[in-house]
């Protein structure tokens, strides 16, 4: 068994705790998101939804409830999409070329940086459920102390596989391209779609048929059906909207989460062989 | 174990269209400094980069350490180490972070990388800066640490290019010196240089290549005794009739013109052959201004071989070159 990625994880990490520049910066935006667009769009649903006949027996909860799930997979998707960063800079400004030169196999360096990207996403999650439940987010609400703590390893599980994902994607964008600033525009590209067309902060039911279908196989959606599974429960109303995630509903979402995570791999995989770093 | 431990033949490399290497051919003896020497654009770092396998072989063969290049990759990079032309240093970590993280690439056990980057770190002297960030060295300290991580592993074959570019005179002498010690200690040492000192003083033996050619390949003196035995500068009152009585005369292989003066290349003693020629010119009416006696130097057979300066001078001063590996 080669370790390999360990070091290319050991050495992500470091420059991680090293500049904590990093680390706040991507957490005062959904600081900000949660803040702002949660309170204040909480104020107007709350406002709204006693319109709504509340549909008997099922816990309603608070918008700021709902959107925080999305915070954390928005948050997640944004960090993994930057994770493979690294790997542009280090290719024009020279580590590359020595990992590159070394015996070290390549699918390792994709291995290092996945991980040290997922431990970041799981350190971001974390920092913003806690966050959220300080703003008034119920999350966990009526759990015992061992169903929290089951609740969140399964969000952990969420967030871990659907970062592998993107991180895969990520570093296989930077190994293919020369610049960051040509990486910027794709991942902003990538985002926006994916951050809309998901289930992320508003119910996707009012959408029209074809972008239903495009959420449907947004990797983001099944990431928030997984975070409000364990955070919210699996029956509840939000919105005005019945919410049930059956076993199976969940296993599905996680289903795709895996699929996707191994055809990023397969994709990350193919453009390292092909990477000429000189 | 004695024999080649690089061999390559009719390595070819093109970029496009652009043929970068054109067919080199050259073996490097177990134990040996061996340098390219050539100008800017010569083709000596897509050498390299082929030979260290981050550039895929094209055309010809290429074994190194005993491996093939193209088919065992793996097994050439586990035997090599390499300091590259450009500097390649994480500049938010510190020297030992460096040394660590190299030493786990080639997976060297524990106890004998902390060993070995102890005994680097001194080696090049910077044990007092072991926890300094790279961007807060000085240029020449980050080359003496590049040159470190390439010793980390003990390499069979060291690959240096350009390693003292932009270094002061007197860092480069030192850097010599750290060099002549690793090969003294058995490491074969493959380097690429535009300055003529190094390789003179270096290297065992010196391939000159230009073009992605290579022109000529022997030892420093063999080199320049291929070239002429000696030297002979003359300045005269009358320089262009001079120069026809000196190249008439026996021992004189070529003359060529010089800004004041001109150069006589002879196959002989230089010492017993200048008396005569003073003589012969004197006989002729001619008064002799200026007169040097020396042994051809490096650029003297660059020049020679290849028919052209080594390089722009104006361009390469080493203020130049300072300012080139301060911007990569
Ligand atoms: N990636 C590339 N794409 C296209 N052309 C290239 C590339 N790399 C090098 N070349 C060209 O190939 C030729 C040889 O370049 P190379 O870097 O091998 O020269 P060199 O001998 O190392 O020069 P120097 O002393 O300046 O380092 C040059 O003409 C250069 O422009
Ligand atoms: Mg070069």
């Amino acid at each position: 068994m080669h370790f390999g990625f360990l070091t290319i994880y050991w050495r992500d990490m470091i420059r991680f705790v090293r500049f904590r520049t990093l680390l706040v910066s991507s957490l005062v935006q959904p600081a900000l998101w949660m803040a702002f667009f949660g309170i204040a769009m909480s104020a107007s649903f709350n406002r709204l939804t006693p319109d709504v006949p509340p549909i008997p027996g099922v816990p309603p909860i608070g918008y700021l409830t709902f959107m925080a799930a999305g915070v954390i997979a928005m948050t997640t998707l944004f960090t993994s999409l930057f994770g493979g960063m690294v790997l542009l800079f280090d290719k024009n400004w020279g580590l590359l070329r020595e990992v590159m030169a070394s015996p070290l196999p390549r699918d390792h360096v994709i291995f290092g940086i996945a991980l040290s990207g997922m431990t970041k996403s799981f350190i971001q999650a974390l920092i913003i459920m806690v966050f959220g439940m300080l703003l008034g987010a119920e999350f966990f609400r009526g759990y015992s102390a061992g169903q929290v703590a089951i609740s969140v390893l399964g969000i952990l599980l969420f967030v871990g596989i659907f970062s592998l994902g993107f991180l895969f994607l990520s570093a296989a964008i930077a190994i293919s391209l020369e610049s960051p600033e040509g990486m910027q525009g794709i991942m902003t590209l990538l985002t926006m779609p994916i951050f809309f067309a998901s289930n992320a902060l508003y119910p996707v039911n009012a959408f029209p048929p074809v972008l239903q279908a495009v959420s449907i196989g947004n990797p983001l959606t099944h990431l928030v059906n997984g975070i409000r599974y364990f955070a919210i429960g699996d029956r509840y109303q939000a919105i005005g909207v019945l919410y049930t995630t059956t076993p199976s509903g969940l296993l599905f979402s996680l289903s795709v989460l895996v699929v996707f995570g191994l055809a990023m791999f397969g994709l990350a995989w193919w453009r390292f062989q092909r990477a000429v770093v000189t | 174990m004695a024999g080649e431990i690089i061999k390559v033949s009719g390595l070819v490399h093109r970029y496009g269209d652009f043929e970068a290497v054109r067919g080199i051919s050259f073996a490097v003896e177990q134990g040996e400094v061996f340098s390219f020497l050539g100008p800017n654009g010569a083709g000596k770092s897509t050498a390299i980069n082929v030979l260290t396998t981050l550039l895929r072989i094209q055309h010809g063969s290429a074994r190194v350490a005993g491996f093939d290049v193209a088919t065992e990759p793996a097994r050439v990079r586990e035997s090599i180490g390499i300091v590259f032309q450009e500097v390649t240093l994480d500049r938010d970590m510190t020297c030992w972070e460096i040394l660590e993280f190299h030493g786990c690439l080639y997976r060297m056990p524990y106890g004998e990388r902390r060993k070995r980057i102890e005994e680097l770190l001194a080696v090049v002297e910077l044990d007092a800066k072991r926890d300094t960030l790279t961007k807060h060295l000085s240029g020449g300290m980050k080359r003496r640490l590049e040159i470190a991580r390439g010793l980390m592993t003990r390499p069979k074959v060291l690959f240096l290019d350009e390693p003292t570019i932009g270094l002061d005179p007197q860092t480069r002498r030192r850097m010599w010196d750290y060099i002549k010690a690793v090969n003294e200690e058995g490491t074969t040492i493959f380097l690429t240089t535009h300055y003529m000192d190094e390789a003179d003083q270096l290297s065992d033996r010196i391939s000159i290549i230009d073009h992605g050619q290579i022109i000529a390949t022997g030892r420093g003196w063999d080199l320049k005794n291929r070239l002429a035995e000696d030297v002979i500068y003359l300045e005269t009152s009358d320089n262009g009739r001079s120069k026809e009585i000196v190249g008439a005369m026996d021992g004189v292989t070529e003359v060529k013109e010089k800004t004041n003066g001109f150069v006589a290349l002879v196959n002989q003693d230089g010492t017993h052959l200048l008396p005569r020629i003073m003589d012969e010119i004197r006989g002729q009416g001619i008064r002799i201004v200026t007169v040097n006696l020396k042994k051809p130097s490096m650029d003297d057979v660059f020049v020679h071989f290849t028919g052209r300066n080594l390089r722009d001078e104006r361009a390469e001063r080493p203020s130049a070159a300072i300012a080139r590996a301060g911007r990569r």
